[in-house]
C-alpha cells in the first residue's frame, strides 16, 4: 500500500486531499454544531433600527419579518415612516449605498402623528382595537373607545377598519420641552451682497453708535 | 492670595461692562401687568394655585411647585390676577408658555412676612425648606432649584463651596453692582449656605480682575469670616460651572459629573443675595437685579426689576431707539438669544437685557466655508475640536458626534467668536444635541413598541392556539360519537324505549356535549339487568294496580250502565296488554 502510494504521486496526492478535506469537513461540521447561532444576529440589529410603528407599509406584517426579509436580500427603501434617517442606518449597516424612499410604499411624513377618536361618534365596534398593532386602544363592545396617545405609534392601521369613519390622525404638537434648534444653512451657499438683498434689509445707523 | 489655575482656551472679546455701572442700581416704576411663566426653572413647572379675578399681595404664593425638582412663584407685586394662559416667554423658540397675568394695583402692598434672624439655631433641613419656599432657583444661568442643589442625602459631604460671582460675558454688570451695594447682605447669604452645608472647608468667591471695585466692597465684609475672595484674570468664559471649579481648586469635574459628586458646590452669587433675603427678611424670590445695555438704549444701567416685568417696560423706560437697533438680546453677546418680541417678561435667570446698536454688534456676516484653521480648537475651554463636531453635526453622524464629546460643549461661543469665516458653530451643536437627545428618546420609544407589539402578537398567538385546542378537542368528540352511534344502533336496537333521563346529563348548548349527553343516554339504556330488572318490576306493579282500578271501574260501568263499557274495557285490555308485555321482557331477561 505504501509503496503504491510512494510509486504513485497521483494516488499520493489523492489521498492526501481526501484525508485532509475528511478532516476539515469533519472540524467544520463540528465547529457548526458547537458555535450553532440561534437565530439571526443580523435581523436583531436591522429590527433595532426600524421604527417599529408595526404599520406594514413595507408590505409585511410587522417591523420584525421586514427585518428578516432584509436580512434575505430585500430591498432596504420600503419603511416610509422611518424615512431616509433609517435607510440611511440600514445602508450604514449593511454597507449598501443608501437609496431613495420607495414611493410606493408611502411619503416621508414630516410630523409625527398620533390616531384620536371623536369619542361621540364611535359606536364601540372594537374593529380599531383589533387593528392596533401595540394595543393601544381601550374600550370594549357597545362602549366608546379611546386611543392612549403615549403608546400610539401612528401607524394608522385603525382607520381604515373604522365603520363610521371616527379616527383621525393629529399631528402631534412641537412643545418648548421637545424644541430644538434647526441646523443652520450650509455656509457658502449664499454671498453677503445677495443675503443683504433677500434676508431683512438691515438699515445702518452709524450716527447711533 | 490662594492659587489659580488657568483653564485652556478662551477668547478676550471686548468687556463694554463701563457703560452700565456708572449709575447705582436703580428702581423703575411697577408696570401696569407682571406676567409670571410657570417655569423659569429647570424641572416640572409650577402649578397655579389662584384663579382669575383674586387680589393678590406682593410675595403671595400664586403658583406651587410640582414635585420635587420644582419651585413655588410668587405674585412680585399687589394686585389682581387678569389671566392664566399661554403668552409668548423668554425662549430660543419663540413659543408660548403657561403665564399668570396680575395686574398691578400701585399700593405694592407687602403679605405679612417675617424672617428669622437666628439661622444658626435653625436646622439645616429647615432652612432648606425656607429656600424652596421662596422659590429660589440659580440666577446665574441654568435655573436649578436651590433647594434640590443644597439638599443632603449625598454620599459625601461637602468640603468647598464656591460662589460664582465672575460674570465672564461682556456688557453684563449685574452681579458686579449688586456686590458693590450689597457686599453686607451677599456676605451674610453665604454665612447661611455655610451653615447649611455644615460648615464647608473650603468657602471662596471666585471673581474676576477686572471688577476691583466689587471685590474692595467685598474685602471689609469677608475679613475673619474664613470666606476668601479669590481674584484670577479675566477670560471669558471663565465663569461657567466646570471651568470656575478648576480656576479655584484644579480639580477637573469628569463628564457627567456635578460638583456634589466631587463634594463641592457652586452657587452664583445673586442667589446667596436671594437666599439671605428669604431667610432673614422672610422676602421670596419676586425681584432681581438686571443690566439694560447696549448702544440703542439712551440709559445703560442696572435695575432691581420685579420678576415678571415686560421687557417692553424696560427698553421704554431707558430711551429704546428702536431705530438705532432692530433687535433685544436677552443674556449677553456671547450666550444671550435674540428676543422674539419685547413683550416677554423677564425671569429668574434674566441677568441683562442688550439692546446693540447695529454698528455695535453687526448682523451676522454670512459663513464661509470652513479652512479648517484650527482656531476654533485653540480657543475651546473644554478641549473639544469645535472643527470635527461641526464637520460631523453636518453630516449629522450622531455617533462620531458623541464619540467626540458633544455633550461636554457648554456652548459658551468662544469658537463662534473666533472664525474667520463666521461659521454659526455653537447653532450646530445645539441642533445636533437636539437630534441626539430626540433620536434617544424616539429610540426609547421604539423599544417600548417592539415590545408592546411583542406582547400583542403573543396574545393573538395564545387565543389562536386555544382556538385549534378546541377545535381538536371538538372534532375528536364528534368521531367518538359517531362510532358510539354506530355501535348503539348495531346492538341497541332493541332495547327499551328511553323513558327516564339520564340524571348526570347537563343540560348544554354545545354540539360535543349533546353528543356526550346522548351517549350518556344509551349508556343508561344499557345499564346493568338488575336495574333493568327493577324497572321492569316497577312497571309491571304499577300496571297490575292501573288493571285493577281499570277492572273495578268496568265492573261499576257495567253495574250502573252508563254506555262507557266499550271504552273502559278498551283501556283495561290495553292495560292488560302492556302489562303482559312487560312480564315477558322481565322474563327473557331473568333467563
Amino acid at each position: 500500500m505504501i509503496e503504491l502510494i510512494a510509486q504513485n504521486p497521483i494516488i499520493a496526492a489523492l489521498v492526501a486531499l481526501v484525508g485532509l478535506s475528511i478532516v476539515f469537513g469533519g472540524l467544520l461540521g463540528f465547529a457548526a454544531e458547537k458555535f450553532k447561532v440561534e437565530g439571526d444576529p443580523i435581523v436583531e440589529q436591522i429590527d433595532e433600527l426600524l421604527p417599529q410603528t408595526q404599520c406594514g407599509q413595507c408590505g409585511f406584517p410587522g417591523c420584525r419579518p421586514y427585518a428578516e426579509s432584509i436580512a434575505n436580500g430585500d430591498v432596504i427603501n420600503k419603511c416610509p415612516p422611518g424615512g431616509q434617517a433609517t435607510i440611511n442606518a440600514l445602508a450604514n449597516l449593511l454597507g449598501v449605498p443608501a437609496p431613495e424612499l420607495d414611493a410606493e410604499h408611502g411619503e416621508e411624513s414630516e410630523v409625527r402623528t398620533v390616531a384620536f377618536i371623536r369619542e361621540e361618534e364611535c359606536i364601540g365596534c372594537t374593529k380599531c382595537i383589533q387593528a392596533c398593532p401595540v394595543d393601544a386602544i381601550l374600550g370594549a363592545a357597545k362602549l366608546m373607545h379611546t386611543v392612549i396617545a403615549d403608546e400610539c405609534t401612528g401607524c394608522d392601521l385603525c382607520v381604515e377598519p373604522c365603520p363610521v369613519d371616527c379616527i383621525d390622525m393629529l399631528p402631534v404638537a412641537e412643545t418648548i420641552a421637545d424644541w430644538k434648534w434647526s441646523i443652520p444653512a450650509k455656509p457658502g451657499q449664499m454671498i453677503a451682497t445677495d443675503r443683504r438683498g433677500e434676508v431683512s434689509p438691515t438699515v445702518h445707523n452709524e450716527d447711533a453708535a | 492670595m490662594s492659587r489659580t489655575w488657568v483653564t485652556p482656551g478662551g477668547v478676550h472679546p471686548p468687556e463694554n461692562k463701563h457703560q452700565s455701572v456708572t449709575q447705582p442700581i436703580g428702581q423703575l416704576p411697577i408696570p401696569e401687568k407682571l406676567i409670571i411663566p410657570l417655569s423659569q426653572h429647570i424641572g416640572a413647572p409650577a402649578t397655579p394655585c389662584v384663579e382669575i379675578g383674586q387680589q393678590v399681595l406682593k410675595g403671595q404664593v400664586i403658583a406651587e411647585a410640582t414635585g420635587m425638582v420644582s419651585i413655588p412663584m410668587h405674585a412680585p407685586s399687589s394686585g389682581t390676577i387678569s389671566a392664566i394662559e399661554h403668552r409668548p416667554i423668554a425662549h430660543a423658540s419663540g413659543m408660548l408658555a403657561p403665564c399668570i397675568e396680575i395686574t398691578t394695583d400701585g399700593a405694592d402692598t407687602w403679605i405679612e412676612h417675617q424672617g428669622i434672624s437666628d439661622y444658626e439655631h435653625i436646622s439645616p433641613r429647615k432652612l432648606i425648606e425656607m429656600v424652596g419656599n421662596a422659590g429660589i432657583s440659580g440666577m446665574g444661568g441654568a435655573g436649578f432649584p436651590s433647594a434640590v442643589k443644597l439638599n443632603p442625602g449625598r454620599q459625601r459631604p461637602i468640603d468647598t463651596l464656591i460662589v460664582n460671582a465672575t460674570e465672564c460675558e461682556p456688557y453684563i454688570t449685574a452681579d458686579d453692582s449688586a456686590i458693590r451695594e450689597r457686599a453686607g447682605e451677599i456676605v451674610e447669604g453665604i454665612k447661611i449656605l455655610s451653615a447649611i452645608l455644615d460648615h464647608p472647608h473650603h468657602i471662596m468667591i471666585g471673581i474676576e480682575d477686572n471688577k476691583p471695585e466689587a471685590i474692595e466692597a467685598l474685602a471689609p465684609h469677608v475679613e475673619g469670616t474664613g470666606i476668601s475672595v479669590v481674584v484670577f484674570p479675566t477670560k471669558y468664559p471663565s465663569g461657567g460651572e466646570k471651568q470656575l471649579i478648576y480656576i479655584l481648586t484644579g480639580k477637573e469635574l469628569p463628564a457627567g459629573k456635578l460638583p456634589a459628586d466631587e463634594g463641592m458646590v457652586c452657587i452664583n452669587i445673586g442667589t446667596t443675595y436671594a437666599i439671605k433675603r428669604a431667610i432673614i427678611d422672610g422676602e421670596p424670590l419676586i425681584s432681581r437685579v438686571t443690566t439694560v445695555t447696549g448702544d440703542a438704549v439712551g440709559i445703560q444701567r442696572n435695575y432691581d426689576t420685579l420678576i415678571g416685568t415686560p421687557v417692553s417696560h424696560l427698553l421704554s423706560h431707558n430711551q429704546f431707539d428702536e431705530q438705532a437697533g432692530g433687535r433685544v438680546v436677552m443674556g449677553g453677546p456671547m450666550m444671550g438669544f435674540t428676543l422674539p418680541s419685547a413683550d416677554v417678561p423677564i425671569v429668574k435667570t434674566t441677568n441683562c437685557i442688550l439692546a446693540p446698536s447695529y454698528s455695535e454688534i453687526p448682523d451676522d456676516e454670512p459663513a464661509q466655508p470652513c479652512i479648517r484653521c484650527g482656531m476654533c480648537a485653540e480657543a475651546c475651554p473644554v478641549s473639544l475640536l469645535p472643527q470635527q463636531l461641526f464637520w460631523y453635526a453636518q453630516a449629522q453622524e450622531h455617533d462620531r458626534l458623541e464619540a467626540h464629546n458633544l455633550f461636554d460643549c457648554i456652548e459658551c461661543g468662544a469658537c463662534s467668536y473666533v472664525c474667520p469665516s463666521n461659521i454659526p458653530l455653537v447653532q450646530y451643536y445645539r441642533a445636533a444635541k437636539g437630534e441626539i437627545r430626540q433620536a434617544r428618546e424616539e429610540k426609547v420609544k421604539s423599544d417600548h413598541a417592539r415590545e408592546r407589539f411583542e406582547f400583542h402578537k403573543e396574545r393573538i398567538e395564545q387565543a389562536e392556539r386555544e382556538k385549534e385546542a378546541k377545535r381538536v378537542a371538538r372534532r375528536e368528540a364528534t368521531q367518538q360519537a359517531k362510532a358510539d352511534h354506530l355501535a348503539a344502533t348495531a346492538n341497541g336496537a332493541t332495547n327499551a324505549p328511553a323513558t327516564a333521563a339520564p340524571s348526570g346529563a347537563v343540560p348544554s348548548s354545545s354540539a360535543a356535549d349533546i353528543i356526550a349527553a346522548a351517549q350518556a343516554r344509551a349508556a343508561a339504556k344499557q345499564a346493568s339487568p338488575e336495574d333493568q330488572r327493577a324497572k321492569l318490576e316497577r312497571t309491571i306493579a304499577s300496571a297490575e294496580q292501573r288493571l285493577k282500578m281499570a277492572e273495578e271501574k268496568l265492573a261499576e260501568a257495567i253495574n250502573s250502565d252508563t254506555g262507557k263499557q266499550d271504552k273502559l274495557s278498551a283501556v283495561v285490555e290495553n292495560t292488560r296488554q302492556k302489562l303482559e308485555q312487560s312480564k315477558f321482557k322481565l322474563a327473557e331477561l331473568t333467563e
